[in-house]
């Protein structure tokens, strides 16, 4: 497995907490409301054809807390700055769940600096009449089982969740996802309308039995940005770069080789 | 001391059992539960409860706000508030709500309470409160922006209430091109402002500096004599000496011939109160970003366990005082001197408690406790030896 190496970079007035492995074109990663977590397989997999950066989105975990940080806007901005300080091009943008809907922000405002966009079972719009866990309304062992198929996992995590060292960076976590995310729920009304200026190749995956944004915001997504491919995997929930990492690698492998076929 | 009679307005003939079925009476509590009729008869059984306090020679009325909620039925306590302002005579109107953070337009609380001080010609006790963590749940607000909207939200109030309009008011959350209000507050420069709190330590410090009267709510004794320590502490570093008359207690009293009748008729409800009206999971009470992550850590270590409370349990961490009336009159002076406080505010029905009940406790403290306390003052000396 691709040792990776952990960093901190300055963006104008903000330090965030970087981890980084491989080469190749650039694979930025936005991890999702639940934290940056562990450095996954699936991105040691990915490291080996690709320059894999997973930031440490501001106000999470070791990253600092922007005074400017209000909402999703304000970091796709941030991450539009972080792509153009670290001047990287042809970037498969990768966002799970909060970070997807960072993704597909910063994808509307300038697509300039991408190849491709990624979107893991990703918040920033709503659907109607789809039921939904309430994230915030459930304790933190229910809330890991409502995140994973497998419930053997589950137990791994719930296990792994419980270190205090952890207890810092999860309430800071989770204030800036309330920051973020309570309202409007999980999505901004007005992204849906803009949607269709992502012209990348963009491509959806979302786990079959994902309780948080179930698959229907797959194809609502589909909808709304133009060529966008779905891939829906089975037994797997919220999180197919954790449950099911290396289907979920090889999909993302398969899509980037048949784009550059494409082209 | 002072006696406000504090009413929750319960729905006190809520399925018990449907609150302990849905783990809690807030937010998630189908309101089928809720029948209008009994609702309706329940409305006027309390504003009739009020008006009877200010018969019987309470000082004050106190009204609350919580929503979506069997727990209590002041979703708009301007409204309760509205129909006791001509009806009650003499006692002081206060409004322990307004829950700041979750008003849009906080510009219509300055309208809501100065209606109220003309109406009841100077008698409105303005209470700004954040809202417990439930609130932010039922209402959608964003509680990690919930100290910014209630900080912008008085600043707007206060000078709408004080500085002639119209001026034009630009913050963060809330924007006017026209502060203005008609009519403006009876009371000059404005009505007392309250300000209710579970004991945060930034709200203490704050109301100590603003010279506002901190209420304390439902609390253990020992806890709320160290709350008022630390505003008086507070209030001495801002260079002035706070007066019992800053501090309010909010309480529940209920008074009989013997304490272990006393015991005996308030328990059922007031263990509903404790143990069904009041329960809510952490993530309910507590969301994300309504406290800072430092007190949500203390709160946390302080594993709030949710188990079962009995009344001989809250009797006894001072959180309520039940007994006969000479145990309540000497619970009431030995809490009065230790934590110093000159205003109780009290409930004097809780939970289940029906209305001859509840009037007849409210005849009992008028007649019994209150002529004992009209001109007592916290004894230093007993607070002084506890420290």
């Amino acid at each position: 497995m691709a040792a990776h190496s952990i960093s901190t970079l300055t963006i104008r007035d903000c330090r965030v907490r970087l981890m980084r492995a491989g080469a190749g074109a650039p694979l930025v990663f936005l991890h999702g409301g639940g934290g940056i977590g562990i450095w996954l397989p699936s991105m040691a997999r990915l490291a080996k054809k690709f320059d894999v950066i997973a930031p440490e989105h501001p106000g999470f975990g070791e990253s600092d807390m922007p005074a400017w940080l209000d909402t999703v806007g304000d970091l796709a901005n941030f991450y539009l700055d972080f792509l153009d300080q670290l001047d990287l091009r042809g970037v498969h943008l990768v966002g799970s769940s909060l970070g997807g809907w960072i993704a597909a922000d910063l994808a509307v405002r300038n697509s300039t600096r991408l190849a491709s966009v990624t979107l893991i079972g990703a918040a920033g719009i709503h659907v109607d009449g789809i039921a939904q866990v309430d994230t915030f309304l459930t304790n933190e062992e229910q809330r890991i089982r409502d995140l994973f198929y497998d419930q053997e996992l589950v137990e791994a995590v719930i296990a792994g969740s419980q270190r205090p060292e952890l207890e810092d960076a999860a309430l800071k976590n989770r204030m800036t996802t309330a920051k973020l995310s309570w309202q409007p729920r999980n999505h901004d009304p007005h992204l849906r309308k803009w949607l269709h200026r992502i012209k990348v190749p963009t491509l959806l995956v979302w786990g079959e039995h994902d309780r948080v944004f179930p698959k229907d915001y797959a194809f609502a997504y589909q909808q709304l940005i133009p060529g966008a491919k779905v891939v829906v995997i089975p037994e797997c929930g919220h999180l197919p770069h954790v449950e099911k990492g290396d289907i979920f690698a090889s999909e993302l492998e398969a899509f980037i080789g048949a784009m550059r076929i494409a082209a | 001391m002072k006696f406000f009679n504090f009413h929750l307005m319960p729905y006190r003939h809520a399925d018990l059992d449907a609150i302990a079925n849905n783990g809690s009476a807030w937010v998630t509590l189908s309101n089928r539960h809720y029948d209008p009729r009994k609702g309706a008869e329940l409305y006027h059984e309390y504003l009739d409860q009020m008006e009877f306090a200010d018969k019987l020679g309470f000082d004050g009325v106190c009204l609350n706000e919580h929503h979506q909620t069997a727990y209590g039925m002041m979703p708009i306590p301007g409204v309760l508030a509205g129909a006791l302002a001509r009806s009650v005579k003499c006692a002081k109107l206060a409004v322990l709500g307004r829950a700041l953070p979750l008003i849009n337009n906080p510009l219509m609380v300055a309208e809501e309470y100065a209606i109220l001080d003309n109406l009841s010609r100077g008698r409105l006790i303005a209470g700004f409160v954040r809202g417990i963590g439930a609130e932010y749940h039922a209402m959608g607000i964003n509680p990690a922006y919930s100290q910014e909207r209630y900080a912008e939200a008085h600043d707007l109030i206060v000078r709408a209430w004080t500085e002639p309009g119209p001026f034009s008011y630009i913050r963060k959350h809330y924007q006017f091109r026209y502060v203005n209000p008609w009519p403006r507050p009876y009371q000059q420069p404005h009505p007392p402002i309250w300000i209710p709190s579970q004991g945060s330590g930034s709200t203490i410090r704050w109301a100590a500096r603003m010279r506002y009267t901190y209420c304390q709510t439902l609390s253990p004794i020992a806890a709320v004599a160290r709350f008022f320590q630390m505003y008086r502490d507070e209030a001495e570093k801002a260079g002035y000496q706070a007066t019992a008359d800053q501090l309010a207690w909010s309480n529940t009293i209920y008074v009989a011939e013997t304490d272990e009748r006393a015991v005996r008729e308030a328990r059922p409800h007031l263990e509903a109160l404790m143990n069904y009206f009041l329960k809510m999971p952490t993530e309910m009470l507590l969301p994300p970003g309504y406290t800072d992550p430092a007190s949500m850590k203390r709160v946390r270590a302080a594993k709030v366990t949710g188990k079962p409370q009995s009344i001989e349990d809250v009797i006894k961490a001072g959180v309520v005082i039940v007994g006969s009336p000479n145990t309540v009159r000497e619970k009431l002076a030995e809490y009065q001197d230790l934590a110093g406080f000159n205003t109780s505010l009290t409930k004097t029905q809780f939970g289940t408690l029906p209305d001859d009940m509840a009037r007849a406790n409210m005849t009992a403290i008028a007649q019994e406790i209150l002529p004992h306390f009209r001109d007592r003052s916290p004894q230093r000396t007993r607070r002084e030896a506890a420290e």
